[in-house]
């Protein structure tokens, strides 16, 4: 049975090796491709899952092991314990579901791929995934660390080529950041190696640390730490990822922040800990310290943010902060809070991430004041989601985000013997108030999103950023307008409002001149739509299309008709168009190749939280058989 | 009496002589539009050397796996003490120049032996010089060049450097680094009219007499102390082994003294042969000639100093530090460790300012040196009594193996950067946007390449070479010298990214210039290097076992 774990890196291997030799043969099916690729590894992983002998999850099973470079010492020796199982199922569905994401998403509107590209964007995801799951496999200290590395250069090259605006600063930043911590990892590693003489993860952390020396172990595990802390990231070294974050596209945040974080937290449960308990006992207190400065420290930044993205990424500071407390305890309580938090954290920022994305390619920015409120009125299913990651991410009871949290706490109320008790209670108490802190960001970005009134402010202009293409589209109506009918005249005055519903659509704009305020006009909306010169059904696309208007080509072609009809029928077709936005269901809500991707997400985060004990019962033995030394 | 030479151990250094005198007399004799013959030729004579050197290497395999675990053991903190006395005795290799028996008192004192290490270097040497040949035929294609001269001088240099490793007296190790510099300066002066190459040429010159002047100087001090100029016997003397004649123990006043009752010149002998060879591989302090001359000369001129040359001033390094220094190594250890801090950090410093792609090179090759420097800075004080794993490289291997693999990669940056001059004279590295939609294959192999040389997966091959050099940093206990690395391995990432980052980024529409066959296949050549040492970097390592001194 070891083939299935060899497979799983070596799938994305082949089907990236596949991209690079047969381009051509590749292409018209690029996009089906990926997906394909990737679910050949995600069957693999449920048959890793289903075939795992779930009686004992604490030992090490489909071990695979083979001398790769004997001069070094370094063997191929993969394995999976309870500890590897669900981060590694976690990576294959995560990565599975960025595909689907693209797979119709960029079916349907050329430019999440990009404009171009697709093969670059398929290729980097395959050997980004290969790194991923090779590091959740790898038993050998040195074939841990190359897997490791090996998400560097994909990742860097995801935020560099299809990331935001400032892609090239993030993307430097992030990798030199990620590079200075691994390598420092790299000499720890090598200490140890140069201690006990061996590579072999299993057998050094059955060794629980025999055969080094206190001050040895200490100094392993403060330049392992290091290496780990950064890629969690933990808080005086976090300030790579909110750039990372902020300029990564959707997908590239999702995978970072659903597992190339986890890598470093998972690095923490195989080597760290295990291999040098007696450096882990010396630390622990100063990494506990770390941690709960970071969950406070990533709860006061997320209450200062104005883009959501950036939010998101900060509030990843937070939760790390909980997975490295409870770390930090030393107990099998807390480090099974930790492993559970890491795998919520996961499932629901990876969720958190897709909605941003969601949000920012409908509005165009991701910067809060800009987006107004009201997405519940305008896009009530996305808003719906958003509301349940929010929630689930607080840390809810009954949702997952809540049992991680609460077990690092928890396991910071007793920690292990020879950890200076007050200190965790501190810990504890503070990293209680971060909780607080967290639902409080939390509620203020729901606050202001997802509530409020859908007024002209919620579909705002987009600042200045705005691509040339939709400004063009947006600044159509109004223009045609202005000849047709005088009271726009009037309006044009006032400057700003015009110009913002105009690009909102052209309806809200027009409504102006028919009258009275938007909100009086909306309830009366329906009917009239049905006067459209030129067909009521494209009366009826005009509002629905409002907010899609950065989608391309598609809408573009429906709002053509729509002006010369809004110009025609003056006020009474564009209240429809308020009408419709207020009331009817949004086409441009959720989608359905975004459903296929976040539902999984959904109903993993509603099943982890009412039933723990599934997580609970994979980490547990595993947990204790690891800290076996310590506790 | 007479000197008895064995034909068949020179027989690669041979060759290549003979071919260089060919490729003189068929330029004088071929009607000039056989433009081709004289590098098909040199093509020949290299390969042929290699058939020699891979022959001679097969046998001393064969011997060594013959004589038993004696000489797998060799590699370690005592590897020269070791192998320099092993090597006439033991299955170390064939030696030829050697002392005739009646003269000698002791063991057997030879002047050329083809031993592991040599044939490992030579090995190199001449895989690299198959590709610098082939990036030759595109530079001569050109015309402007002469091309007679050129393959000549090209194959002058190649001797020397064959000729090196395999040196073991001073005398010899001078005339053969010799014989790698001369010709070099007149290849980069080739090309004429040229204002920079000859600016380049000039101070190459300069630099390298400067630099033989003050490590002849060196050797004479040693010489003088030791009385000896073979490196086996310099290392008994200066190893406290052997009595240096006319030493009186005890006759120098404590401060004075070099350890082992030396007289303290021998530290400004060691101090002043380090510098000397410091300068050919362009170590900082003595780096500052490497980016003008690599820009000014052509671009195989370029690739074969960086690494050609550089090998060949290594392997220098190694044999007077290794082979005959080892007794003074709490002498050099730390030297050559604060030039190894110097040099990586300078090169990768100075190199993240460069426009130029050649320049860029040029210091990203000096840094690599400091990482060379770096395995062997790792060298245990004979006396320190370090415990090591068994599976350990040793400095030496760990030195060795990361040059093999640096070869590669350079090489094949080399040979993309050779493609691109063709179409972009002016070889900035905007010039390289766009590279991968204008001509996937050379923009993958050059960010593969770039990747490579900056240590991160997916090349490999540079990750395990710096894997090796730490393993020896951390195991011998130079922990600052690693973390001195660390953070160079992260400043050497932000140019590699950058430029690799330009490969991928949309840039102007392909001016499609004709490139000779002979450069694709020099980027194959160097390409498949690096991607087999990625996929296997044992192979690497069965190499350097093979070097292990003796």
């Amino acid at each position: 049975m070891a083939w299935l774990l060899v497979a799983m890196p070596v799938v994305p291997l082949l089907g990236a090796l596949a991209l690079l030799v047969l381009p051509d043969a590749l292409r018209p099916a690029l996009r089906t491709y990926g997906l394909v690729v990737s679910g050949l590894v995600l069957a693999l992983a449920a048959v890793v899952v289903a075939a795992f002998d779930h009686r004992r999850p604490g030992a090490v099973q489909f071990e695979l092991d083979m001398p790769w470079i004997p001069g070094l010492g370094l063997r191929f020796h993969l394995g999976v314990d309870g500890v590897s199982l669900p981060l590694v199922a976690l990576t294959a569905l995560l990565t599975f579901l960025c595909f689907v994401y693209l797979c119709w998403g960029g079916a349907r509107a050329q430019e999440r791929f990009h404009g171009a590209r697709p093969r670059a964007l398929v290729f980097t995801l395959l050997v980004l995934e290969i790194g991923m799951i090779g590091t959740f496999l790898a038993l050998d200290l040195l074939l841990f660390f190359v897997f490791f590395e090996i998400v560097l250069v994909p990742m860097y090259f995801l935020i560099a080529i299809w990331g935001g605006g400032g892609r090239r600063a993030a993307a430097v930043k992030f990798i030199l950041y990620t590079l200075l911590g691994s390598v420092v990892m790299l000499l720890g590693l090598l200490l140890v190696w140069s201690q006990t003489g061996t590579l072999d993860v299993v057998a050094l952390s059955r060794a629980h640390g025999a055969g080094m020396s206190r001050a040895v172990q200490i100094l392993a595990f403060v330049a392992i730490g290091i290496g780990l802390a950064v890629k969690t990231p933990m808080w005086p070294l976090h300030t790579w990822l909110p750039d990372a974050h902020t300029e990564a596209p959707t997908v590239g945040s999702v995978l970072l922040a659903g597992v190339l974080l986890k890598m470093g937290t998972y690095g923490f449960a195989r080597i760290a800990i295990p291999v040098l308990p007696e450096g882990a006992t010396a630390v622990a207190p100063f990494l506990g310290a770390f941690a709960v400065v970071g969950i406070v420290y990533g709860a006061l930044a997320c209450l200062a943010q104005r883009d959501l993205k950036r939010m998101i990424a900060y509030s990843s500071v937070g939760h790390m902060g909980f997975v490295l407390l409870g770390f930090a305890t030393l107990t099998p309580v807390g480090v099974n809070g930790a492993l559970f938090a890491n795998v919520a954290h996961g499932l629901i920022t990876g969720l958190l991430f897709f909605l941003a994305g969601a949000v920012k390619e409908r509005y165009r920015t991701s910067d809060m004041p800009s987006l107004g409120g009201g997405l519940l009125a305008v896009m009530p299913r996305l808003g719906s989601v958003l509301t349940f990651a929010s929630i689930a991410s607080l840390g809810l009871p009954g949702l997952a985000g809540f049992w991680g949290e609460m077990l690092a706490l928890f396991g910071a109320f007793q920690p292990a013997p020879g950890l200076p008790r007050g200190l965790f209670l501190t810990y504890m108490v503070v990293g209680g108030l971060g909780a607080v802190l967290t639902a409080a960001y939390f509620l203020v970005m729901l606050s202001r999103v997802t509530h409020g009134r859908p007024t002209a402010q919620s579909a705002q202009e987009p600042p200045a950023g705005h691509p040339a293409g939709q400004g063009a589209m947006g600044g159509g109506p109004p223009t045609q307008e202005a000849p047709d009918g005088g009271p726009v005249g009037e309006e044009a005055p006032g400057g700003g409002p015009p110009a913002q519903e105009a690009t909102s659509g052209g309806p809200v704009g027009q409504e102006s001149p028919g009258g009275g305020p938007p909100g009086q006009e909306a309830p009366g909306g329906g009917p009239p739509a049905q006067e459209a010169p030129g067909g009521g059904p494209v009366g009826w696309e005009v509002p629905d299309e409002r907010p899609v208007v950065p989608l391309g080509g598609v809408p573009r072609r429906a709002e053509e008709p729509a002006v010369t009809s809004a110009a025609a029928g003056g006020g009474a077709v564009s209240a429809g168009g308020g009408g419709g936005a207020g009331m009817a269901p949004h086409p441009d809500d959720i989608r359905g190749y975004e459903l296929a991707a976040w539902s999984p997400l959904v109903v993993l985060t509603l099943l982890f939280g009412l039933w723990p004990g599934l997580l609970l019962s994979l980490t547990t033995p595993a947990v204790q058989s690891l800290l076996g030394a310590v506790s | 009496m007479t000197q008895q030479i064995d034909y068949y151990v020179i027989a690669a250094p041979l060759t290549l002589a003979v071919a260089a005198a060919l490729v003189l007399v068929l330029d004088a004799f071929l009607p000039a539009r056989r433009r081709a013959v004289p590098g098909l030729v040199t093509l020949v004579g290299v390969l042929a050397a290699l058939g020699f050197v891979v022959a001679q290497s097969l046998s001393t395999a064969a011997a060594r796996g013959g004589a038993g675990a004696g000489g797998a053991g060799a590699s370690g903190p005592g590897v020269g003490a070791a192998g320099a006395s092993g090597a006439g005795a033991g299955g170390g290799g064939a030696a030829t120049f050697c002392v005739p028996p009646g003269l000698a008192s002791g063991e057997r004192l030879c002047s050329f032996v083809m031993d592991g290490f040599a044939l490992v270097f030579a090995g190199l040497v001449l895989v690299a010089a198959v590709v610098v040949v082939l990036l030759s035929m595109t530079e001569v294609a050109g015309g402007g060049i002469p091309v007679g001269e050129w393959y000549f001088l090209l194959l002058c240099t190649l001797v020397g450097a064959v000729t090196l490793p395999a040196s073991r007296d001073l005398v010899m190790l001078v005339v053969a680094l010799e014989l790698v510099s001369l010709p070099v300066f007149a290849l980069t002066a080739l090309r004429r009219y040229d204002g920079r190459a000859s600016e380049a040429a000039v101070k190459l010159f300069v630099v390298s007499v400067v630099s033989t002047a003050v490590m002849l100087f060196g050797v004479s001090l040693l010489y003088g102390v030791a009385g000896t100029v073979h490196l086996s016997r310099l290392g008994e003397v200066l190893g406290g082994r052997v009595r240096a004649p006319g030493a009186d123990p005890g006759s120098y006043a404590p401060l004075l003294e070099a350890g082992h009752g030396l007289p303290a010149v021998v530290t400004v002998g060691v101090v002043l042969v380090t510098a000397g060879f410091a300068f050919k591989i362009a170590a900082v302090p003595f780096h500052f000639w490497a980016a003008d001359v690599y820009q000014g000369a052509p671009v195989p001129v370029a690739a074969l100093l960086s690494v050609i040359s550089k090998a060949a001033g290594f392997a220098g390094l190694i044999l007077v530090l290794v082979a005959a220094l080892a007794g003074q190594a709490a002498t050099w250890v730390p030297v050559v460790g604060v030039l190894a801090a110097l040099t990586m950090s300078v090169g990768n410093l100075l190199a993240m300012r460069q426009r130029h792609a050649v320049r860029l090179l040029a210091w990203s090759s000096v840094a690599q040196s400091g990482y060379v420097l770096a395995a062997l800075a790792a060298t245990a004080p004979a006396s320190a009594g370090h415990t090591r794993a068994a599976t350990t490289l040793g400095p030496v291997g760990a030195a060795l193996a990361y040059l093999v693999i640096y070869a590669a990669m350079n090489l094949g940056a080399f040979a993309v950067v050779m493609l691109v001059s063709r179409a972009a004279p002016g070889n900035e590295l905007d010039d390289y946007r766009g590279l991968a939609f204008r001509s996937p294959a050379a923009g993958l192999a050059l960010a593969f390449c770039l990747v490579c040389l900056a240590g991160l997966p997916p090349g490999l091959a540079g990750l395990f070479a710096k894997v090796f050099v730490f393993r020896e940093l951390v195991g011998s206990g130079t922990g600052w010298l690693a973390l001195v690395m660390a953070v160079n391995t992260v400043i050497g990432l932000y140019y590699y990214a950058a430029w690799a980052g330009r490969v991928f980024t949309p840039g102007p529409a392909a001016s499609r210039s004709r490139t000779l066959p002979a450069t694709w296949l020099a980027v194959g050549v160097a390409l498949a290097a690096a991607i087999l040492f990625s996929v296997a970097p044992q192979l690497v390592l069965d190499l350097t076992a093979l070097s292990a001194l003796g």
